[in-house]
């Protein structure tokens, strides 16, 4: 590999590692939850909202402390994880993949509720009444429906975990190798002096995995609008 | 085939109906808001009643007493919507075969192939669902429900949404679906003439009320009912047989007990039973069997009641056989025809007032 240093190649790598981990594991919530908002009503339903909104008002830093406090070692939820199950977030990659996936959330949970509130119900009645469990109607009708929505938030939270810094540097610190991600790598050049190239180079590779990001979920959200796919089980 | 009687608040309209109908086709007819739609939500289990019972072919669906309510996709109805509500991400093949594949084999009993074939389906497989017109979503939407298996059939309204010629044709089809499949229908319209012409039992609603449920004619040949059937849609029904065809004239003689009809070309073969509707407002009375006249339609019949002694017009009821003919005529001719009940006289019937939408096999 003569264009990427194996450093810069290791910051690519755990850029995406813990992007798309913190996509693959928030995706099913956030459909989930997207479902619920745009389909009941229920006391509480405003408050529940503001609070899947709130990283996205919150200053990044708060969020990253917040995390600190919980999912410390010693933090409420964080010692249960790591006693119980073995599970640690502080100052590891997972924990960054963990701030991106809170940050990212509220993107994600938008456009899929969007999606989901613009498909016509009655479309999922006539498909009970053609013999369809609720399940297998949410599975065969409302899934597909919504993929444009489902396409649209995980790149948004994608995107968003790949520049996500103040609540990763607050949260699992800047250790390279294991939680200094792109943004955090670029940081830290910038902090050094006569390290503008470095800085640079990142930047770039900033630029260009954003653009391939947007361009496949362009790809994808065509696709799946346009072919209406004729899905064969 | 249907028992029901359920109560339902929904908001400000209440819904409480009651009624027994056994027929191939149950016409549930009435004027919009009249909580038709309501009725069979309820029977289909899209909506839950508070109070009541529903049961179809024998088995209980609905049952408040009991706490016995079958989710809608274990009831084995199928819903036909007004604007048939095609699934837009599936082909038209993946749409049809949407209900059989959730159905156990051993629960099937309509062919794939038989009805692609019934509803001239075999051409439209491969499309998109967005490049149908509206005739052919609702033909895939018939073919999606028969093919998910049913007990019987819930069509609501499924015509509103067509133009003309596409209405007759999709009653065609549907006349198809009754004879050759055997599918009890439930069908839902305000339309006076797709209810003449496919029901045979009719359940009148108003104002979510039950005002009458009986055979067709009866139901809709009684003028205290005329407000809830749409006022000055009075129409006669006659069960007849195609007795011939006349290709140079382009016309089809239909015979029953009372006489004889002529109405334009049919397509069907001798001794094919269809079902003429002739509106009120198309027939004329005369008291000697007129000569140098162009109707074609000259039946002999008896005065059996007049009604609607307080208006500008009088509904004039004549057996002719065993059927009967209701004329609406003016109070002024009444009188001068001195019409009264028990008078021998010929009801008139112009052939051209027949139409596609008024003469249907039956």
């Amino acid at each position: 590999m003569t264009l990427l240093t194996p450093d810069e190649l290791g910051i690519i790598l755990l850029s995406l590692r813990v992007a798309v981990t913190s996509v693959a594991f928030s995706l099913p919530l956030a459909i989930l939850i997207a479902y619920v908002l745009a389909r009941f009503t229920f006391p509480g339903k405003t408050l529940f909202d503001a609070i899947i909104h709130l990283p996205l008002v919150l200053p990044p830093v708060v969020v990253g402390f917040a995390l600190l406090v919980l999912f410390g070692k010693h933090g409420p939820i964080g010692a249960i994880l790591d006693q119980w199950f073995g599970i640690v977030f502080a100052f590891r990659w997972t924990g960054a993949a963990l701030a991106s996936a809170i940050m990212g959330f509220p993107l994600m949970v938008r456009a899929i509720r969007l999606s989901i509130a613009g498909i016509d119900r009655r479309l999922e009645v006539a498909a009970r009444t053609l013999g369809g469990s609720r399940a297998w109607v949410f599975a065969s009708i409302t899934l597909p429906l919504a993929l444009p929505g489902i396409i649209t938030g995980t790149l948004l939270s994608f995107a968003r975990g790949l520049g996500e810094f103040g609540a990763t540097i607050t949260f699992v610190s800047n250790i390279p190798g294991e939680t200094q991600t792109l943004p955090l790598a670029i940081y830290t050049y910038t902090q050094v002096p006569g390290s503008d190239a470095g800085a640079l180079r990142l930047s770039l590779i900033a630029v260009v995995l954003s653009i391939v990001a947007l361009a496949t979920s362009e790809w994808l959200t065509r696709r799946a609008e346009r072919a209406q796919v004729d899905d064969r089980h | 085939m249907i028992d029901i009687d359920i109560e339902q608040q929904l908001g400000r309209f209440r819904l409480a109906v009651a009624f027994r109908a056994e027929a191939p086709i149950v016409g549930l007819f009435g004027r919009s808001g009249a909580g038709k739609t309501s009725v069979i939500n309820a029977i289909a289990g899209i909506a839950t009643p508070q109070r009541g019972h529903i049961r179809v072919n024998g088995t209980t669906l609905f049952d408040a007493t009991q706490g016995i309510d079958v989710p809608p996709e274990a009831r084995r109805i199928a819903y036909v919507f007004q604007d048939a509500l095609l699934f837009p991400h599936l082909d038209v093949r993946a749409n049809l075969l949407y209900g059989q594949r959730l159905r156990p084999a051993a629960e099937r009993f309509i062919d794939q192939d038989r009805v692609v074939d019934l509803l001239g389906l075999g051409p439209l497989l491969t499309r998109k669902t967005r490049a149908l017109s509206g005739g052919e979503k609702q033909r895939v939407a018939i073919g999606r429900a028969l093919l998910a298996q049913p007990r019987i059939m819930l069509l609501d309204e499924p015509l509103a949404a067509l133009d003309g010629a596409r209405k007759s044709e999709i009653l065609a089809y549907i006349e198809r679906l009754r004879d050759e499949l055997h599918i009890p229908i439930v069908y839902v319209s305000h339309s006076v003439p797709e209810i003449m012409r496919l029901a045979d039992t009719i359940v009148l609603l108003a104002d979510g009320k039950c005002l009458a449920a009986g055979p067709a004619d009866e139901v809709l040949e009684r003028a205290d009912l005329g407000p809830a059937t749409g006022g000055d849609e009075a129409t006669s029904l006659i069960e007849t047989r195609i007795v011939g065809h006349d290709a140079a004239e382009q016309l089809t003689t239909l015979g029953f007990d009372g006489g004889r009809l002529f109405v334009p070309l049919l397509r069907g073969g001798i001794g094919d039973r269809v079902r003429a509707t002739i509106r009120a407002r198309d027939v004329s009375l005369a008291l000697q069997r007129p000569a140098g006249i162009s109707i074609l339609n000259v039946l002999p019949g008896r005065v059996t009641s007049i009604q609607g002694e307080a208006r500008a017009t009088v509904d004039v009821r004549i057996a002719v056989g065993a059927a009967s003919v209701t004329a609406r005529i003016t109070r002024r001719s009444l009188g001068e025809l001195n019409v009264h009940a028990g008078q021998e006289l010929f009801a008139l019937v112009k052939a051209v007032s027949f139409d596609q939408s008024s003469v249907g096999y039956a």
